[in-house]
């Protein structure tokens, strides 16, 4: 007689991602193959690896695809205009020093309306940690060229191809003054979510570039394919290679990506320049700012 | 609190209807020039004031006073950051160039005499809280991040949970609480300066630096045994709605002076709706108002 096995379902356990999303707003927005989910994902490991307590941990996100980041995950998490999470998140950080705060934005959002906010907060040395997905165009507007989008590659504004030369994101954030600067694509989880989990141990501005795969809008219109033949490309083609000169991390149309960590450094931050100065002007008059960690 | 004039408040728009809808406590001061753009950079103005209530997309009511002279500068950026934690809402403090230079004497008590409005934290554990949950008052109570609320805020029209929602029944019920919990609190923020009101038949309707240049036109005109007086509103929004309306079955005329081509003046009509002459003495800004001018349109308004 065959024996039938009768498959005994496991015993119902907690999704491991459970205590940190907002389970009650799943399902996400993202389309199918979008890379915004892995980085998610890749977060919600790091914070396992980090020093602070949950709890002082908060989250800012801009407008955008990646905008919506804030809503899922379960921490002290806000949702603010375009391109000004950094600036909200400046102001969260210097309302209570305590608290590690984190911005988790796209491109569109941090490198172009933000950008002013972006390059201030890595000159200042903000002791904040930037997570930035970059899937090289403004997704959810409905395609348009970004200040990411490579040469040649197609958007809705730039149909015959983009002639304007795109940020090079690391070298941008590395020669403003960034403490800490990474790259990684939505292929690297591991190393991804090592970097987020090092961004955020990090005291000052760190910077995570997250290259993701867009299959609606960037892949189809360029057509790459699904998110799926984006990923193979991330394999083929990705080159780690810690310690790079940022200079040379331009990302060309569909050529190599360089990855891993490229800067890892000491600067004082914001907070630790403004005690130390003007402890030196004031001396005894002055009361130093910033709560348990000065 | 952030501290602009003109420009900078256009530039920032968008972040008022924010604070608006997550009914962020904060206090904006806008020292208005002439405009519009660049205009007239340290010359004054008035020509903000609908700016300010209508500036940011969407519906949603703001609070702004408007001191005429250095000590009320001082008092009245005290009580916007009462009100602004009190009612949870942008606070504009909008006066303008002539004010923000000038000097005068300011008598500033000692700090344990100022009051200050607590902020309203809950109460309640975090399985109970629900952060954007009103009570009678229609203001909800906050937390701190950190404290363990994990609490979620966006300006996506929200639930009571703040998770958004895109439908047309949570956008009715928080935007008509947003708008509601400063209209339904409009008398109490009623603060309005009245001169030589008791038996005024014409009444001037002024504020900022405007209100002090209309004095030696009202004194120039009780001269000639005109009876005149000075409606000053110090809370211009909400608007004084109410006051106007009494007066409005009971005076001659209203003669609003402000440093605009028309801002509160409609407002004024709207609010007489027909029942008694209103007259606007206008200014482009740069300058203040002639007296002479609002001499003139008061003996126009008797006429």
């Amino acid at each position: 007689m065959k024996a039938t096995v009768t498959a005994q379902p496991a015993e119902v356990t907690e999704h491991p991602m459970e205590a940190l999303l907002r389970m009650d707003r799943i399902p996400h927005i993202w389309c199918p193959t979008c890379g915004i989910g892995t980085a998610l994902t890749a977060f919600a490991e790091a914070l396992k690896k980090i020093d602070y307590p949950l709890e002082k941990v908060c989250v800012v996100s801009g407008i955008g695809c990646t905008g919506r980041v804030a809503g899922y995950i379960k921490l002290d998490s806000f949702h603010s205009t375009h391109g000004r999470a950094i600036p909200f998140a400046t102001g969260l950080k210097l309302a209570n020093p305590e608290l590690k705060v984190v911005v988790f934005s796209g491109d569109g959002d941090l490198a172009g309306i933000g950008g002013n906010h972006l390059i201030h907060a890595a000159r200042r040395n903000m002791d904040i940690a930037v997570f930035c997905v970059n899937n090289f165009i403004y997704a959810m507007t409905g395609g348009q060229v970004a200040a990411t989008t490579p040469l040649t590659a197609t958007t809705s504004t730039t149909p015959y191809g983009n002639f304007e030369q795109p940020f090079n994101l690391p070298h941008l954030a590395a020669s403003c003054g960034a403490v800490y600067v990474a790259r990684w694509t939505a292929l690297h989880v591991r190393r991804l979510a090592r970097s987020m989990a090092e961004a955020m141990n990090k005291k000052g501005f760190s910077f995570v570039e997250i290259v993701c795969p867009c299959s609606t809008i960037y892949a189809r219109r360029n057509k790459l394919g699904t998110g799926l033949d984006l990923m193979k490309f991330y394999h083929d083609n990705s080159v780690i290679k810690h310690g790079a000169d940022t200079r040379e991390l331009d990302i060309e149309y569909q050529k190599k990506i360089i990855v891993g960590k490229f800067i890892d450094r000491e600067r004082p931050t914001f907070l630790d320049a403004y005690n130390d100065w003007l402890k030196k002007r004031l001396k005894d008059k002055f009361v130093a700012y910033g709560g348990p960690q000065c | 609190m952030t501290v602009t004039s003109g420009p900078g408040f256009s530039l920032m728009m968008e972040n008022i209807g924010l604070a608006a809808m997550l009914e962020t406590p904060c206090v904006i001061v806008n020292v208005q020039r002439g405009g519009p753009s660049t205009g007239l950079p340290t010359l004054p103005g008035q020509a903000d004031m609908m700016q300010a209530r209508w500036g940011s997309h969407g519906d949603y009511e703001i609070i702004a006073v408007s001191p005429n002279s250095p000590q009320e500068c001082f008092e009245m950026v005290i009580k916007a950051a009462n009100l602004s934690e009190k009612y949870r809402v942008p606070v504009l403090v909008m006066t303008d160039e002539c004010v923000g230079h000038m000097t005068e004497k300011v008598i500033i008590p000692e700090a344990d005499q100022i009051e200050l409005y607590p902020r309203r934290y809950t109460k309640l554990p975090p399985d109970q809280y629900l952060p954007f949950k009103a009570g009678k008052d229609l203001v909800p109570e906050m937390v701190k991040a950190g404290d363990g609320y994990k609490i979620h805020v966006t300006g996506l029209t929200h639930d009571e949970k703040g998770y958004p929602v895109m439908s047309w029944e949570v956008q009715e019920k928080l935007v008509r609480r947003l708008v509601e919990k400063i209209r339904s609190h409009a008398d109490e923020l009623e603060d309005i300066e009245e001169t030589q009101m008791e038996d005024a038949e014409v009444v001037i309707f002024s504020y900022g630096i405007s209100s002090r240049v209309c004095i030696p036109a009202l004194q120039k005109a009780r001269g000639e045994g005109i009876k005149v007086g000075l409606l000053r509103p110090i809370i211009c929004w909400p608007f004084p709605e109410k006051k106007i309306k009494e007066l409005s079955s009971k005076v001659k005329a209203f003669v609003v002076v402000e440093m605009n081509y028309g801002q509160l003046f409609y407002e004024v009509e709207r609010c007489v709706a027909g029942k008694t002459k209103t007259l606007l003495v206008p200014h482009g800004g740069g300058w203040v108002h002639d007296p002479e001018n609002i001499y003139n349109a008061i003996k126009e308004a008797v006429k």
